[in-house]
């Protein structure tokens, strides 16, 4: 588990509080995990933000499996003012993971810059701890293919 | 379904002032746009049995400012077009007989912020838990999101983002009440601040005081009030989701294609009947949106449709003839002011007069494309 580092420099962000609906996310990424759902109903299509039931298909029958990780950089914005926790310029990105969900976080271990922050660049997840209840799921380039 | 032309708005205006009103709290601002629009109606607050504004709690608030008993009510809040859900609610409530006479307000001390509508982020909810703890800082950060992705896929240049701007300046140039009305260049929008990248402060839209109201009745009523009557001939509506990072499609807005889709259907109009648009422009690239997804242009091709100047002032599809939420208004939720807009054009009222417009459609964007509004209005009844 890495520490808080550029671009998260200073104080803290918002922390996210988990609901009864989510907490296992939130166990899954302070155990070093990545969880999502799937719904075997629906061909094993994996589905977040997490909810109890498929948002395809309303079935109640889901799983929650561990994603692997890889991902790559979907869009982002830089953002160049100054916000709780961060110090600018930093990316706020999406990315898609190889399972076909997309989530928000921050690219670690990288310039926050527009030529070394490429769309589709491979990524993979990195956990951020926060305190003792929360670790955030952040990405950086995959081992590999830094330049 | 409601008859194209049977439902009208026989009143329109903007607060007195637009831009810096620190003499006017939100309540306020409802109340002196709707003291407007009702001198514009030749009504008087009695004469109101159905009212509408952005909630929460807002109706009884305004209600009671002005004096109006209502007999329907709405209180949808679903960010800037909710103005635009308005106007398609009312019109069914009136076709129904639920009421006769519909007032909708807007007020915002978006910029004096005076006894403003408080802004939540409950960290809770979903977009608490998924997006706020990853450093976005309201809609700057957070609607241009898929931007980086929709220039990828299409080939968009930073130049053609840049060209929106320039020519929603050119519209405000000619319009007297609009904020900022100084001629800019690509060169100009390119090296203004950086807010987030890819936007620079020109690509993002102003933050006012102001307000507006609609009035709407029955065509028939309409046509014995002193206004012209403007027509709602058709209209749509729908939501995505409230997280940008959870659209299904970056290149494209679910809620733009079903709201305009179901306005161009209920109006039976094509394209081509369409004079004046208008598309709300929190941020530049929504109008590439807006015209992808209302159809007017096709896939990809919006950034070229803009920058080879279709959209300007003398081009064949007029869009955002008031200088649009870069440059002429945006309080926070700019729907009514595109709204106002599009009246006035019908009226033949506008300070950037389209000779000769018929139809206009009005099209909304609520929360980071969490939500949409369309409306097809039309100076004859159709």
């Amino acid at each position: 588990m890495s520490t808080i580092k550029d671009p998260v420099t200073k104080g803290q962000p918002p922390r996210p509080v988990p609901t009864p609906e989510t907490q296992h996310f939130w166990d899954g990424t302070r155990a070093g995990k990545l969880l999502l759902q799937r719904c075997p109903d629906c061909g094993g299509k994996a589905y977040f933000p997490p909810r109890p039931f498929c948002p395809g298909c309303g079935s109640r029958r889901v799983e929650v499996f561990q994603a692997s990780g890889r991902a790559r950089l979907y869009s982002y914005v830089i953002h160049h003012r100054p916000a709780p926790g961060f110090t600018p310029p930093y990316a706020i990105a999406v990315v898609e993971l190889e399972e076909g969900v997309r989530m928000m976080t921050n690219i670690l271990d990288c310039p926050q810059t527009p030529e070394a922050l490429e769309l589709d660049m491979p990524l993979e997840v990195v956990f951020t701890r926060l305190d003792d209840a929360i670790a955030l799921p952040h990405f950086r380039p995959a081992k590999g293919t830094r330049a | 379904m409601i008859r194209p032309g049977a439902i009208a708005i026989a009143g329109a205006a903007e607060t007195t002032a637009l831009g810096t009103i620190p003499e006017l709290s939100e309540i306020g601002l409802h109340a002196d746009a709707a003291l407007n629009a009702l001198s514009d109606a030749g009504l008087r607050p009695r004469d109101i049995d159905g009212l509408a504004c952005v909630g929460p709690m807002r109706p009884q608030m305004v209600a009671h400012y002005l004096g109006i008993i209502p007999k329907w009510v709405d209180g949808t809040a679903v960010g800037g077009c909710s103005f635009m859900l308005h106007v398609r609610h009312a019109a069914a409530a009136i076709a129904a007989g639920y009421c006769s006479n519909v007032l909708i307000t807007h007020g915002e001390s978006g910029r004096s912020r005076i006894a403003a509508m408080p802004r939540l982020a409950e960290p809770g909810t979903l977009a608490g838990q998924f997006e706020a703890p990853f450093g976005p800082l309201g809609p700057p950060t957070l609607f241009p999101m898929p931007v980086l992705r929709f220039m990828k896929t299409y080939g968009v240049t930073h130049e053609q983002l840049a060209m929106v701007a320039v020519v929603q300046r050119e519209w405000a140039a000619r319009n007297p009440r609009a904020f900022h009305r100084d001629p800019i260049t690509v060169a100009d929008v390119l090296n203004s601040r950086m807010i987030a990248y890819p936007f620079r402060v020109l690509q993002c839209c102003l933050v006012t005081d102001g307000g507006g109201a609609l009035i709407l009745t029955t065509a028939e009523r309409a046509r014995d009030l002193p206004a012209r009557p403007v027509y709602i001939l058709g209209s749509g509506e729908s939501v995505e989701t409230p997280m940008v990072s959870q659209m299904a499609d970056f290149t494209s807005s679910r809620a733009f294609r079903v709201a305009g889709q179901e306005a161009f259907r209920m109006a039976g109009i094509a394209h081509g009947d369409v004079d004046h648009l208008m598309i709300y422009d929190a941020f530049a690239h929504l109008p590439l949106y807006g015209l992808e997804d209302l159809g007017f242009v096709g896939r990809g091709e919006a950034a070229g449709f803009i920058a080879e100047r279709n959209t300007a002032p003398g081009g064949k599809l007029p869009l955002n003839t008031n200088g649009g939420g870069l440059s002429y208004t945006h309080t926070g939720m700019y729907g009514m002011f595109a709204l106002q807009e599009s009246v006035r054009q019908l009226r033949g009222t506008a300070p950037a007069q389209v000779p000769g417009a018929k139809i206009s459609v009005c099209h909304g964007v609520g929360g980071m494309f969490a939500a949409s509004g369309t409306v097809v209005l039309g100076n004859e009844p159709g």
